[in-house]
């Protein structure tokens, strides 16, 4: 087993300084599903400690991006992705790499939310319990799910099923089985699209505060979330010069500066609320 | 509609009605008497009842798990979309056969194939009581191992439906957490399906208590209680198959008895089944 | 920007096939391979056998004279295939239209009355019932009535037996006919009836077909029902006129009697028929089939 040290960022196209170290490097050439481009030319870099929010329109490929970063698309027919994907000094897309192994260290919350049919513990215990984790098992799952904000609400209720909670709790439930295992990065993607703006809200602040321990990358279609909890933004869009509908990263950068002074024009144009 | 239902109470009425007289006259002893002898008059289908749910047991055990395999073979993206039809296709055929030719095959193909095995177990072994006698011709083995092919097709569709039914996002959130395949399967996908795992295992039970050709033909038609896998027994369709057509009066309203016995069995499974099933549909759409 | 206040873990991303959860993983799989490749030799084997054997004594004598008697040479099994088409057909004469009006009653009264409910559970219930009970129903009915067995009594019993499975697939069908096309035929000023007969009915006919087929393959290759009722002739059916009401031979029972006789003689004949009939069941399903994928 070899011991990683942090991989330095070479330069990319963002003004992102390189002050912190980038803990996974992306570099998407393109990306098919079977025959159809649905992505290209997009390089972002996940800064350790920070938020880096991916938003644009709907069909601008930014969830296939965050899904190529732990191969979570590889569960679908048709999937080839083109470029590479730098996490711990290595490619993630080489063939001598293992996705499952890929996903132990970088962890997944998802639109809707999707616990196990299982009671509340054996949720966030499944992690640990996947890996052997060979510790105190209740005191992890303790702390996950304060570290989710949960733990006062379900910690009488342990043993309740996790699809007892409502949809709010139900994706704090998610979010504590995901860093139950202290993963590397956390990504999330869309992750209060289908709660109320009272859930969305806890959510948010959730983030903020896992920020202290977890590098995190999130999908939204919701700008004004991207502004309030995003350090970095990447801004996608569609391009359909070539007859269908292709994904690409415009531009990136911290957050203030791509929505207060962007440099591309589409960006000054999505940001404008022109279009979505 | 009413007529279902009608023709359901009918059926009822009617086995009901002869077997009335049989259970007045031998009552509760039938059920546990293990003598069947016509000279006498002297009935008892406990060897039957006996015969009909350690079969259909073994069946279950067998089929069951063969069942359940190739439900999670064929579900969860082990073959690409045209292979998968070939499999599907060759359990569909399974079930497409009918049960006397199952009984043909079995006679001629499975009971010499189990001989030798049979021979050698009881050499080795026959201290165990499952292999406390040799395979002379038909017996329970060779029936339950047919009547596992038989309930196969039904566990696996039943099971199919129960694994389809789960929602992508599960499957999703499982890999997401970096299982691997068989470890999604058995730790999120089986237990997430489990009620209709279970309505299937229960129809297919159902299945099997029902099944009468194959068996009457491979049971052995012997009225004994044995543990022993090899040798012959008998079940209560197999005795009804077997007797009716030669049967006196009398004989054939214990025979009704009988009849209504086995109807009251598969009742009780197939309902439970159903039940089980309607309660699992309701689960997954919450 | 803030520190991660936790060391980094050493980190394993290499595959490694050996290693204990990767190591199950594949033997699990091997495993299922295994296990569906065992499933599918018992049906590679009794194909193979009905073709080899079966196959060898299959030819115009067989399916044209009569059964042969114990120490009998040649023979064959015509008047069976005729029985099992009378009887089958007789059992569909009855099963069907009273199965259809059934299912658009069901259909039409909707899936959320109580009544309905309880009749879709009985008819699933009652597709599990052993097909010997449905004998012994016809047995009760037919036999002790008429005191003969008979062709009546074995269509009576096949029907019981189909009845079911025609209600649920009909039913299936028509309410899988969509709302528009029943919209429409109400807004063009059809009587519940006429929207009944002429556009559901006709629309859902290919999967009607299909369970129609269904139910019909499954009732050729039953044998217990048949047993006590019809039980089983050597003789031709339509001999002197058309007699139904006696004994009749069937491909099942004829099946069942001569697998169990000691002459090589009958065996053989036992294995051809058994090819005919599961050729006769594989053509009705996969007609059936075709029929129910013609629906656009």
């Amino acid at each position: 087993m070899s011991v990683i040290a942090p991989v330095n960022t070479h330069s990319t196209g963002t003004n992102a300084s390189a002050n912190g170290s980038v803990v996974i490097d992306c570099k998407l050439d393109h990306v098919f599903y079977g025959a159809f481009l649905a992505v290209r030319d997009s390089h972002v870099q996940i800064e350790r400690g920070k938020i880096t929010g991916f938003i644009g329109p709907s069909g601008c490929g930014k969830s296939t991006v965050l899904r190529s970063l732990n191969r979570m698309n590889d569960l679908i027919h048709g999937f080839r992705f083109e470029g590479h994907v730098q996490f711990h000094g290595r490619n993630v897309y080489e063939r001598t790499i293992d996705p499952v192994a890929v996903r132990r260290y970088i962890g997944m919350v998802f639109q809707q939310p999707n616990p196990f049919s299982m009671s509340i513990f054996d949720n966030v215990a499944f992690g640990l319990r996947l890996n052997r984790f060979k510790g105190n098992v209740p005191e992890r799952v303790e702390k996950a799910l304060r570290q989710a904000a949960l733990w006062d609400e379900v910690k009488d209720k342990l043993k309740n099923s996790g699809l007892s909670l409502s949809g709010g709790q139900q994706q704090r439930l998610c979010i504590a089985r995901a860093v139950a295992t202290e993963p590397s990065v956390l990504l999330m993607d869309e992750p209060c699209s289908a709660l109320d703006p009272i859930a969305t809200r806890r959510i948010e602040e959730l983030m903020i505060q896992l920020k202290q321990s977890y590098t995190i990358a999130i999908v939204t279609h919701n700008m004004q979330q991207a502004q309030r909890v995003a350090d970095i933004t990447a801004f996608f869009s569609v391009d359909i010069s070539k007859g269908s509908r292709t994904g690409y990263l415009v531009e990136s950068g911290p957050t203030k500066a791509l929505f207060e002074s962007p440099r591309e024009q589409l960006t000054k144009e999505y940001v404008a609320g022109q279009f979505s | 509609m009413w007529l279902v239902l009608l023709l359901l109470g009918w059926i009822l009425w009617e086995i009901g009605g002869k077997a009335s007289v049989g259970i007045r006259d031998y009552g509760v002893g039938f059920l546990t008497s293990t003598t069947w002898d016509v000279g006498r008059q002297q009935f008892g289908i406990l060897p039957h009842i006996w015969g009909t749910l350690y079969s259909s047991l073994l069946a279950l055990a067998v089929g069951g798990f063969f069942g359940i395999v190739m439900a999670i073979f064929l579900t969860q993206d082990f073959l690409p979309p045209q292979f998968a039809m070939v499999f599907r296709t060759v359990v569909e055929l399974l079930a497409a056969i009918p049960s006397v030719v199952y009984g043909l095959w079995g006679l001629f193909v499975v009971v010499p194939a189990l001989r030798p095995v049979a021979a050698w177990l009881f050499e080795k072994v026959s201290w165990i009581p499952f292999f406390g006698t040799t395979l002379s011709g038909p017996g329970l083995a060779p029936a339950a191992l047919v009547l596992a092919i038989m309930i196969l097709p039904t566990v696996a569709a039943i099971s199919q439906d129960a694994l389809r039914l789960v929602p992508y996002r599960v499957k999703e959130a499982a890999y997401g957490m970096g299982t691997t395949k068989w470890e999604a399967i058995l730790k999120v996908m089986l237990p997430t399906a489990a009620t209709g795992i279970f309505g299937a295992l229960v129809l297919g039970f159902g299945r099997a208590l029902g099944e009468t050709m194959a068996l009457a033909m491979l049971i052995g038609n012997s009225n004994q209680i044995s543990l022993s896998l090899f040798a012959p027994a008998n079940t209560l369709a197999a005795l009804l198959a077997l007797n009716f057509p030669e049967a006196g009066k009398r004989e054939v309203e214990v025979l009704m008895y009988a009849a209504l016995v086995l109807l009251a069995i598969t009742l009780v499974v197939n309902v439970a089944g159903e039940l089980i099933m309607s309660l699992a549909s309701r689960k997954t759409k919450a | 920007m803030s520190a991660i206040p936790r060391p980094m873990e050493a980190v394993q991303l290499q595959r490694a096939p050996f290693e204990r959860r990767a190591l199950r993983n594949g033997l699990l799989t091997l495993g299922a391979w295994a296990a569906a490749i065992i499933a599918g030799i018992p049906l590679i084997s009794v194909l193979y056998m009905l073709v080899v054997r079966g196959g060898a004594r299959l030819g115009w004598e067989a399916v044209s004279s009569l059964p042969p008697a114990g120490f009998e040479m040649g023979g064959g099994f015509g008047n069976a295939i005729v029985g099992t088409f009378v009887m089958v057909g007789i059992g569909g004469l009855i099963s069907i239209p009273i199965g259809v009006l059934a299912a658009v009653f069901l259909a039409e009264l909707g899936p959320t009355r109580r009544l309905s409910q309880v009749a879709r559970f009985a008819t699933k219930t009652l597709t599990g019932i052993p097909s010997i009970l449905a004998g012994v129903f016809a047995y009760a009915v037919v036999v002790l009535l008429t005191g003969t067995y008979s062709v009546p009594a074995g269509g009576l019993a096949l029907a019981v037996l189909m009845l079911p499975t025609v209600i649920l697939t009909a039913e299936s069908a028509i309410r899988a006919v969509p709302k528009i096309t029943r919209d429409a035929a109400y807004g063009m000023g059809c009587t519940r009836s006429q929207v009944v007969w002429k556009v559901l009915l006709p629309t859902a006919m290919p999967g009607i077909l299909t369970g129609v087929m269904l139910a019909v393959a499954r009732a050729a290759g039953e044998t217990a029902p048949l047993l006590f009722t019809a039980l089983f002739s050597s003789f031709w059916l339509f001999d002197s006129g058309a007699k139904l009401m006696q004994p009749t031979a069937s491909l099942a029972v004829l099946i069942y009697n001569f697998a169990g006789m000691p002459f090589d003689n009958q065996i053989e004949l036992a294995w051809a028929a058994s090819l005919v009939l599961v050729l006769i069941v594989l053509v009705i399903n996969v007609v059936s089939r075709l029929v129910g994928q013609r629906r656009a």
